[in-house]
């Protein structure tokens, strides 16, 4: 039954750029690429329940490095993704390891987090071989293998591929021994111990895994949007995009993070354009903050595991 | 001549000291300005069932951190099995057989009862179906087959008591810890724990407990170790303790008092 559902959610899924024109081609793009991020941001966020407010910095540490890699070594991209995947899984490593040798946690591991997102923003910004506050900008050249498409429908499937694989990750995780102390560690960490359980490797183990595929991320954001700058792609409102829709959708679900990205891209896109065409630009927040209340206050456990409430009811 | 080979022929069924499991060797804690555990040593023998007690504040619960890895000593050491626990984290003593319950008890409430109970069959069945076959058997045995899937947030008091017990019985330990298992249970629950702990012990588990319930104490316990202000002021059978002036001054106050403590 859950298979087939799958199956069936796959196949539209892969059907559906035939049919859309290409503006909502490009929102779908859009949700999938979050929707990728928010459920690599939830295997550590939200089954493990380790907040990290500091997300940005992977996208940013694995686009900067493929970016530099294509720029000046002609390493393409596609390999250019992994070294820079692996770049974002050992400063991820490092972060875990303060925080987690150190027994950081609640807000103590959020400001952490932040607060080695914002050195990575400021030390980049300062590095004139990195593009410094301006950024890194890449020419336009259509060449596959250079991961750039003429045809939009290729980032669709590209952006489709990545939110499968981190969901694919994430329901392998969630069966195994490693998934289910996860979601103890997030209930008890010291009954966890008390259990047995060496909570430090295995929060280590969900950074790291986190931080790799967020990583990945960094280099579909540099060559789908062509630049770089180290105010979006290491700030702090990028990490936030990036872990309200698992919390809208429900952290710790399978299904949540998908479900809160097809929630919010459309409606922050929407009321993006709604309000910067009336002048009022940023009013799309106050549409982000209205919501997040509201799921706080009426749906705290988001919105897949209400709505999976009220099919079985059903 | 011929003794010393007698003595090392002899089968261990015969020894009247069981082989040592725990040695506490002079424990010493002090959080700011209180001496919570003062100079401590006691040991556990196998298969033994061994009691701490001792009034409110006594540096019991200390004394089970100290033992379990939450707590690192000041002075002093903890052996199990000769080997010293030292520097140790929880999940490694908790590994080499020592498993502990706490006094507040601490279900995953999000977690369903089976699930809490994987976690700690999952250490030494690292496959989750396996794991949780063993968790359902340990769950039956607890009679709490029937609250398998619910959530553990649900349970009352004396079912989360047994899940408590379920957990620690799941991480398959040869040392068991138990604070105050019995402690807001009514005499039907207090009953079953008892007769549980007792099958426990039967295994072959050693049993160190904590608890205020005497009646379990006298009847369960084959020594007591009896604490005040931190330190040990008497140790002995249940029957000489019982009697001991100390700590009938310990628990009654240090007025001529002529009975015995409750």
């Amino acid at each position: 039954m859950r298979t087939a559902a799958a199956l069936v959610a796959v196949a539209v899924l892969l059907a559906l750029p035939a049919v859309l024109n290409a503006y909502a081609l490009t929102i779908f793009i859009l949700i999938l690429f979050y929707a990728f991020l928010a459920q690599a941001w939830n295997i550590l966020g939200g089954y493990a329940g380790q907040l990290s407010v500091g997300h940005a910095a992977f996208v940013g540490v694995g686009g900067y490095t493929s970016a530099m890699l294509a720029a000046h070594w002609a390493v393409t991209p596609w390999l250019g993704m992994l070294v820079g995947a692996g770049l974002a899984a050992v400063l991820g490593a490092i972060i875990g390891y303060l925080g987690f040798r150190f027994g950081l946690r609640g807000f103590y591991f959020v400001l952490l987090t932040v607060a080695f997102a914002e050195v990575c923003r400021i030390l980049v910004s300062n590095i004139d071989a990195l593009g410094g506050a301006l950024g890194l900008y890449i020419t336009f050249t259509g060449d596959p293998r250079q991961f750039q498409f003429q045809d939009q429908r290729v980032y669709y499937y590209v952006a489709l591929a990545l939110t499968l694989l981190a969901t694919g990750m994430a329901a392998l995780i969630e069966r195994r021994r490693f998934g289910i102390y996860l979601t103890a560690i997030r209930d008890d960490e010291g009954a966890c111990e008390a259990l047995g359980v060496d909570t430090f490797r295995y929060k280590m183990l969900a950074m790291v895994v986190s931080s790799f595929l967020t990583g990945l991320g960094g280099t579909f954001y540099a060559f789908y949007l062509f630049s770089l700058q180290p105010n979006t792609v290491f700030g702090i409102p990028l990490s936030v995009e990036i872990i309200i829709r698992p919390i809208i959708g429900g952290a710790g679900t399978l299904l949540g993070p998908i479900l809160g990205s097809f929630i919010l891209t459309p409606l922050a896109e929407l009321s993006r354009q709604y309000f910067g065409q009336s002048g009022l630009h940023g009013a799309h927040l106050i549409v982000y903050g209205l919501l997040l209340v509201s799921v706080v206050l009426f749906l705290p456990h988001g919105a897949y595991p209400y709505l999976r409430r009220l099919f079985k009811r059903a | 001549m011929t003794e010393p080979d007698t003595a090392s022929n002899r089968p261990p069924t015969l020894q009247a000291v069981p082989p040592l499991l725990l040695e506490v060797q002079s424990l010493s804690k002090r959080f700011g300005g209180l001496q919570a555990v003062k100079d401590l040593s006691f040991t556990v023998g196998e298969g033994e069932i061994v009691a701490l007690i001792g009034p409110n504040g006594a540096g019991k619960t200390t004394a089970f951190a100290l033992i379990s890895g939450f707590l690192a000593p000041d002075t002093g050491r903890v052996t199990f099995r000769g080997r010293d626990l030292a520097g140790l984290k929880p999940h490694r003593v908790n590994a080499l057989g020592v498993a502990r319950t706490f006094q507040i008890m601490r279900p995953f409430p999000r977690l369903t009862v089976v699930r809490n109970v994987m976690i700690a069959t999952l250490g030494h069945h690292p496959a989750p179906a396996e794991a949780e076959r063993r968790a359902r058997a340990v769950l039956a045995e607890l009679s709490l087959a029937d609250k398998a899937d619910a959530l553990a947030g649900s349970l009352t008091l004396a079912e989360r008591k047994r899940l408590e017990l379920a957990r620690a019985l799941g991480t398959e330990p040869a040392l068991l810890l138990l604070d105050e298992v019995m402690s807001g249970l009514n005499e039907a629950e207090t009953e079953r724990i008892l007769e549980l702990v007792r099958a426990i012990n039967r295994r072959g588990v050693a049993i160190l407990l904590i608890e205020h319930v005497m009646r379990a104490v006298m009847s369960l316990a084959q020594r007591i170790v009896v604490l005040n202000h931190g330190e040990r002021i008497a140790e002995g059978p249940p029957e000489a303790v019982a009697g001991d002036p100390k700590v009938i001054e310990a628990y009654l106050g240090n007025e001529d008092v002529a009975g015995a403590p409750a």
